[in-house]
């Protein structure tokens, strides 16, 4: 059975819990296709969504999927001024955790933030992306779609294109995909792959008509303009023409190759609008359905194994502690 | 005043002795040095029974942040003393980067005079090469040597332009000054926090390849081959810096080059879980690259340890990895952390001494690091194998941010005599 306090990244998982993560996640796209969508498995339970980082897609996709559930939900978007300004990560987890949530699902800049606040606070930590280091339940999600649009992820081969140096989704794909029994490709040119990605269990290619070859799963990354200004590559149109997804380049794929996209997409960039709005190739949009359902699954899950009151001694007495110390003083 | 040192094991980094004997010191200076059996003297007044522990020359101490002026809050001239001596280390050079930095003849005197009444161990402050530390505008050389700076340097930040750096080294070079740089290309550095490999590729940390330290030093290398200046590399932590570095000095160049402790003991397999006490400038380095520093310093293409030490608040600590400050203390873990290395049975008790005591003494063109008569009665006293385990809250800087915290360590300084006083134990 899940036996995670937290869900802080796809690493610690075992391909067991991600199985049995998905497999709740199928009774919850049951759930969602009905009128009625409501379970009760949150009742009275307090769910923060705590964004240091501005995501409107995913803050309403967790915000959902919690409300589904029956947890009280409160977004919380901290704008990154107001950090400057003194408040730290660890006083804002410090302050809302003394009002004693159940649930925190934290998006932040940095790579390790997620980590960070859970050692610091009694509730169940889910990391909704942290800096480049991973974002897990995009992850379960991509799992999810690619299980049911081909039935299984065993013995799959998909290929993750773009930045991958940059990409917290990719981090968590990679691992997820390899648990799971696939083989997975990464794309991109070499200014983006990342440093020792051999050892990471992965094919690299730079050139994308040959990792493309044979794939059953194609992933498109976005692509930020900074990576114009951080001189990793040279123009906008020298990429698209290179590596951005169009029809000839699928081409190279099994006939039947599915195409998804983590959003927001740039249409004529890494990804030709033609084939993303493709409902035959195309699963982007069932990647954000999916994204509602794993979500629901994993609060699901962490809510059945966060402390319920009353043994809070037992589970941190050290954040408590120091929330009173930071209330003294 | 005399004392003697009986039945001690003498370290001596000049000849690489390791035995029995015993040393008498008489106003401050070493007077005597006796190798094999200690005489029974029941008639030695002020005699001292080591007991068969080692007695070396004290460490001395190339790179130490001291905190004054501007940052008592992280360490003063009288905590980085008592961590000195507590550590085995009796002498140190602290660094300009203090607020204001250490650029004007004032600063550099008011800094000393502080630091003679506040700091038990011997303490030299280096002045700043540029004006501000900003890379642009040469300090005034003449004035802050005269003031009594012992180098001069940038402390952590490199001069980025090398025309700058070119003429600071051509015109020290005119004064016998020792020019000490920092050697991470500033650029490739730039908002980076990890070394560019699998580890930080996992972490999804900001990286600069190791290269950015090879390529600052060869640049380094090269002006202080034009302009015949007396270089020093503050803290070197790759194996492909080690070349350049040799190569320069079989050139016959005045060069030398220091690694941290701390780049010598943990590697970046340390920070998997985005431990920031194990944040540092430069990045901790992979396996590979430690082992060859390791290597390095028993061969002596390494000639100086340093600790680096670098005491920053709890504030600025408890940030995600990206966003907090680098530096860990090691004043005082200086030795434990050493004798690491010599209990793995990488370095012998002598050469640690002559990384850490004799080499940079000589560099700095000091009169200690030596166990022979004349020589400062600078001296460490410590049972090398005594087992402990470290407990941050008892460390005397006052930062704890030690990536030492709870790790069992072996070796204990049982005294420190700086000029024949005794500042630490007993």
């Amino acid at each position: 059975m899940f036996a995670h306090r937290h869900l802080l990244g796809i690493a610690p998982l075992s391909p067991r819990d991600i199985a049995d993560i998905l497999d709740l996640s199928e009774r919850y796209v049951d759930l969602n296709r009905q009128g009625a969508k409501r379970a009760n498995v949150l009742d009275g339970r307090t769910q923060i969504n705590l964004f240091f980082e501005n995501s409107t897609r995913t803050m309403t996709s967790f915000e959902i999927a919690g409300k589904r559930l029956g947890a009280d939900v409160m977004n919380m978007n901290v704008p990154t001024s107001s950090v400057k300004k003194g408040e730290t990560l660890i006083d804002t987890a410090m302050t809302l955790n003394a009002m004693r949530p159940d649930l925190l699902i934290v998006r932040h800049q940095s790579s390790g933030a997620a980590a960070l606040l859970a050692q610091k606070v009694n509730c169940a930590v889910l990391n909704a992306g942290d800096g480049r280091h991973e974002h897990p339940t995009q992850a379960l999600l991509d799992a999810l779609t690619i299980r049911r649009r081909k039935g299984r992820l065993d013995g799959l081969i998909v290929a993750i294109c773009g930045d991958i140096a940059n990409s917290r989704v990719a981090r968590s794909n990679i691992p997820a995909l390899l648990k799971m029994g696939a083989r997975v490709r990464v794309v991109a040119p070499p200014t983006l792959l990342p440093g020792g990605i051999e050892r990471f269990g992965v094919e690299a290619f730079t050139d994308m008509e040959r990792g493309l070859e044979g794939c059953d799963v194609v992933m498109t990354l976005r692509i930020q303009n900074e990576r114009l200004t951080d001189a990793a590559i040279p123009s906008v149109r020298e990429y698209y023409d290179r590596y951005g997804l169009t029809r000839e380049k699928l081409a190279a794929a099994k006939p039947d190759a599915v195409v998804m996209h983590p959003g927001p997409m740039n249409r004529g960039v890494e990804i030709d609008e033609d084939i993303a709005d493709d409902p035959d190739r195309s699963a982007i949009q069932e990647q954000v359905e999916m994204g509602v359902a794993v979500r629901m699954a994993i609060l699901d899950l962490l809510a059945r194994n966060a402390p319920t009151g009353g043994e809070e001694g037992e589970r941190g007495g050290d954040p408590e502690e120091r929330t009173m110390r930071e209330e003294a003083s | 005043m005399t004392r003697h040192f009986l039945n001690a094991r003498l370290i001596d980094p000049a000849d690489g002795y390791d035995g029995p004997g015993a040393v008498r010191v008489e106003d401050g200076l070493i007077a005597e040095v006796v190798r094999g059996a200690s005489p029974d003297a029941p008639g030695v007044e002020d005699a001292l029974d080591c007991g068969g522990a080692a007695l070396a020359p004290g460490i001395v101490d190339m790179r130490v942040f001291a905190g004054e002026p501007g940052a008592q809050h992280r360490e003063s001239f009288r905590t980085a003393g008592a961590s000195a001596a507590a550590g085995g280390v009796t002498t140190f050079a602290a660094e300009p980067d203090t607020s204001p930095c250490l650029d004007d003849p004032a600063l550099v005197q008011f800094a000393l005079t502080r630091a003679r009444e506040a700091a038990r161990v011997n303490v030299h402050v280096m002045g700043a090469l540029t004006r501000g530390l900003e890379g642009a505008r040469m300090s005034e050389h003449k004035f802050l040597l005269d003031a009594g700076a012992i180098a001069l340097s940038d402390g952590g930040r490199a001069v980025a332009s090398s025309k700058v750096l070119r003429a600071c080294m051509t015109y020290a070079r005119g004064l016998d000054a020792l020019v000490v740089c920092t050697t991470q290309d500033p650029e490739l550095s730039a908002g980076t926090c990890a070394t560019a490999g699998e580890t930080a590729s996992r972490l999804g940390l900001p990286a600069a390849p190791a290269i950015a330290e090879r390529m600052a030093l060869e640049r380094d290398l090269a002006l202080a081959e034009t302009s015949g200046c007396r270089y020093h590399a503050a803290l070197l932590s790759t194996a492909g810096a080690l070349a350049p570095l040799t190569r320069a000095r079989e050139a016959g160049l005045d060069v030398s080059g220091a690694v941290s402790i701390h780049h010598l003991t943990l590697s970046e397999d340390d920070i998997a879980e985005y431990p920031t006490f194990f944040k540092l400038t430069p990045p901790l380095r992979a396996e590979e690259d430690r082992r060859a520093m390791v290597a390095a310093a028993a061969t002596g293409a390494i000639d100086i340890v340093c600790s680096s030490h670098n005491p920053q608040d709890e504030e600025v600590k408890r940030l995600p990895f990206e966003e907090a400050a680098a530096g860990a203390v090691g004043l005082e873990t200086f030795l434990p952390a050493c004798l690491r290395l010599y209990h793995a049975g990488q370095l012998s008790l002598p050469q640690l001494f002559e990384r850490a005591s004799a080499a940079p003494a000589r560099r700095l063109g000091l009169p200690c690091g030596r166990l022979t008569p004349g020589a400062p009665a600078d001296l460490v006293l410590f049972d090398p194998d005594a087992p402990f385990t470290l407990d941050r809250e008892t460390l005397r800087s006052k930062s704890k941010n030690t990536p030492f915290d709870r790790q069992r360590m072996r070796g204990r300084v049982l005294g420190t005599w700086v000029g024949g006083a005794r500042v630490f134990g007993g």
